[in-house]
């Protein structure tokens, strides 16, 4: 396992801002869950408490951001994408300023919240906004280049990061490029297509699927906006058949991306696995995975019966 | 001091109210005249914030509008970015661009964005137009400024209809929270919005905020609150010095104002938010604000 990607957040930020005085963190209360707290304790002076009150903390990340400020905003996904969707639009996005939304608790691991803190539109929502980077790592390791990129990106960028610890995926050699997917494991039968903590728990249903002879060629997608589409049009025309898992609705997000790319430029059969336009519930991680059809063996099993249907090998 | 001084310093007091008084007529004039040439455009909300508008951009705002981005100005955020004709119209006169660009006002590709586009507009600090949304922003300033170290001070105007929107009581008490004393806004008190609550008659219309509710509510959220009159030049100016003096607290400026002011038949009329005028409008408009269409025909 890798470790929390909320205690990566806490660290890098703070590492980040002893090398560059402009790096402020707004917390909005909830610092000791996203672990904002650990930059506290380093840089008590650019911690900034904004209450409970996220609507105003998206318009003072922005006018920071006009003061010169790179604001790295911590909150959940509800609250930081949801709640204040406005003032995201018209503060940040719509003037490119430079605030890095780098939001915890993403998709359904919110330590049995329920469906009210589990986010599983976001994705949809933050790459339909013009200007508006989005980026979904897979593990700490990639969580961590990501926010060290944010901090260098001009520009608004959303960071989708996971509560809990997830499987660790990419080494000590992993270098993150806005914009690039990376093909994980080489197939000939199928292309999967995968995102955020999916990713790895797809890595290991393809790890299944070889054990009974079906070679998965599975490409990870941690930029969703701006999306690789030469990786994804590379992965559709190796296999002629594309399926894509992430812990997120079917619509609208990687799924709908990737539909979308292969409809305009190289019709693909393409199959979409995730939440089913439906909302989470309070349980334990795994049995919510099992639910959705999002274990590694849930979503082998999918695999399977799809390339039944559509009489693969 | 000697008489001599003490009535020097009053006339010269005198003289630049006069001065700023001019200038809020020739931004009522220019607001007119944008909305007439576009053929639509807001017209209750920039009269009303006419004067306080000749006020900071010619006497409180530090700026220099030949360097907009200068790193020491003072910030300010224009929340009631609706009312963008006047602001706009105060910008012009202020020297940020042309009085002539005005006309390009609901044109394609226009720099003035019929709700203000910090991107396209040289000066200003944001871009405005979801009501509510300014004073978070102004506050961002505000606290970047104390971090910076800087001198500046950060304005916001808000409209009281405005004052309905959640957002700016989570960013009253934050400002508050903070401390914020270099953080002043200013609400254009016109006891008007778009539509309203209809009284009595079809075409009344309630305040939104009761006497004295409004300055109650920013009072309560720990703001120095400072009631004026919004169309009294000397008690804009006092309110704007006595905002400046710092408390350890953030300063509103309550500024009681006519929607429509400056026009006699705008005046208090709800349904003048927003109009086309008909020529014979535009003319007596014009009239009443001292600039007869004779003497713009000879110009």
């Amino acid at each position: 396992m890798g470790r929390p990607m909320r205690e990566i957040f806490g660290e890098t930020v703070t590492a980040l801002a002893d090398g560059d005085p402009r790096i402020v963190v707004l917390d909005g209360d909830l610092g000791s869950s996203t672990k904002a707290d650990i930059f506290q304790a380093a840089h008590p002076e650019r911690f900034l408490q904004m209450g409970i009150a996220e609507q105003n903390l998206m318009g003072v990340a922005a006018g920071l951001a006009t003061m010169g400020f790179i604001p790295f905003i911590s909150t959940f996904v509800s609250f930081a994408v949801i709640r204040p969707l406005d003032q995201i639009r018209v503060l940040i996005a719509q003037p490119g300023l430079n605030v890095k939304i780098t939001a915890g608790y993403a998709g359904l691991f919110t330590g049995m919240a329920g469906k009210t803190h589990q986010v599983v539109d976001d994705v949809t929502i933050m790459r339909a906004m013009p200007g508006m980077v989005t980026v979904s790592p897979a593990d700490d390791v990639e969580a961590e280049a990501v926010l060290r990129y944010a901090a260098v990106h001009e520009g608004p960028i959303y960071v989708r990061l996971v509560r809990d610890a997830t499987q660790r995926l990419f080494d000590g050699s992993y270098r993150f490029e806005l914009g690039r997917a990376i093909v994980v494991r080489e197939g000939r039968d199928v292309t999967l297509i995968s995102t955020g903590a999916q990713t790895p728990r797809t890595f290991d249903a393809a790890e299944l699927l070889a054990g009974e002879g079906i070679d998965v060629h599975l490409v990870h997608v941690p930029t969703i906006k701006p999306l690789d589409e030469a990786a994804i049009l590379a992965a559709a025309q190796r296999t002629g058949f594309v399926i894509t898992v992430e812990e997120h609705t079917v619509l609208g997000g990687l799924g709908g991306a990737v539909a979308e790319t292969l409809a305009d430029r190289h019709p693909t059969p393409v199959k979409r696995l995730g939440l089913q336009d439906v909302y989470g519930e309070s349980a334990p991680n795994d049995a919510l995975l099992e639910m959705f059809g999002l274990s590694a063996a849930r979503v082998a099993g999918q695999v399977r019966a799809l390339l039944g249907r559509a009489g693969g090998s | 001091m000697s008489a001599t001084a003490t009535d020097g310093a009053e006339i010269a007091r005198r003289a630049e109210i006069a001065r700023l008084e001019e200038i809020a007529r020739r931004i009522r004039v220019a607001v007119i005249r944008t909305v007439d040439h576009a053929k639509g455009g807001h017209l209750g909300g920039p009269l009303s914030a006419a004067d306080l508008l000749a006020a900071l951009y010619f006497r409180v705002l530090r700026i220099r509008p030949a360097e907009p981005a200068w790193p020491e100005r003072d910030r300010f955020v224009f929340s009631k970015g609706h009312s963008s004709i006047g602001l706009y119209a105060a910008m012009a006169l202020r020297g940020y661009f042309p009085l002539d660009e005005l006309f390009t006002f609901d044109a394609p590709d226009s720099r003035l964005q019929v709700h203000p586009d910090m991107t396209r507009t040289p000066g200003l600090d944001m871009s405005t137009g979801s009501l509510g949304m300014g004073l978070s922003a102004a506050l961002g300033m505000a606290l970047g400024a104390r971090l910076l170290g800087r001198d500046l001070r950060t304005y916001a105007m808000l409209g009281d209809g405005e004052c309905q929107e959640g957002q700016v009581w989570e960013a009253a008490f934050v400002a508050s929270r903070y401390g914020l004393d270099r953080l002043i806004a200013v609400v254009d008190h016109n006891r008007l919005q778009q539509y309203g609550w209809q009284g009595a008659a079809p075409e009344e219309r309630l305040p939104p905020h009761g006497p004295g509710e409004l300055a109650a509510k920013w009072k309560a959220f720990g703001w120095r609150t400072l009631e004026l009159d919004g169309h009294d030049m000397a008690a804009i100016l006092g309110a704007f010095d006595a905002a400046a003096q710092g408390e350890g607290r953030p300063t509103v400026l309550i500024a009681d104002t006519v929607k429509g002011r400056g026009v006699s038949f705008m005046e208090g009329k709800f349904y003048w938010h927003t109009r086309i005028l008909k020529p014979e409008e535009f003319a007596q408009a014009m009239a009443e604000l001292g600039e007869p269409l004779e003497a713009m025909a000879a110009q």
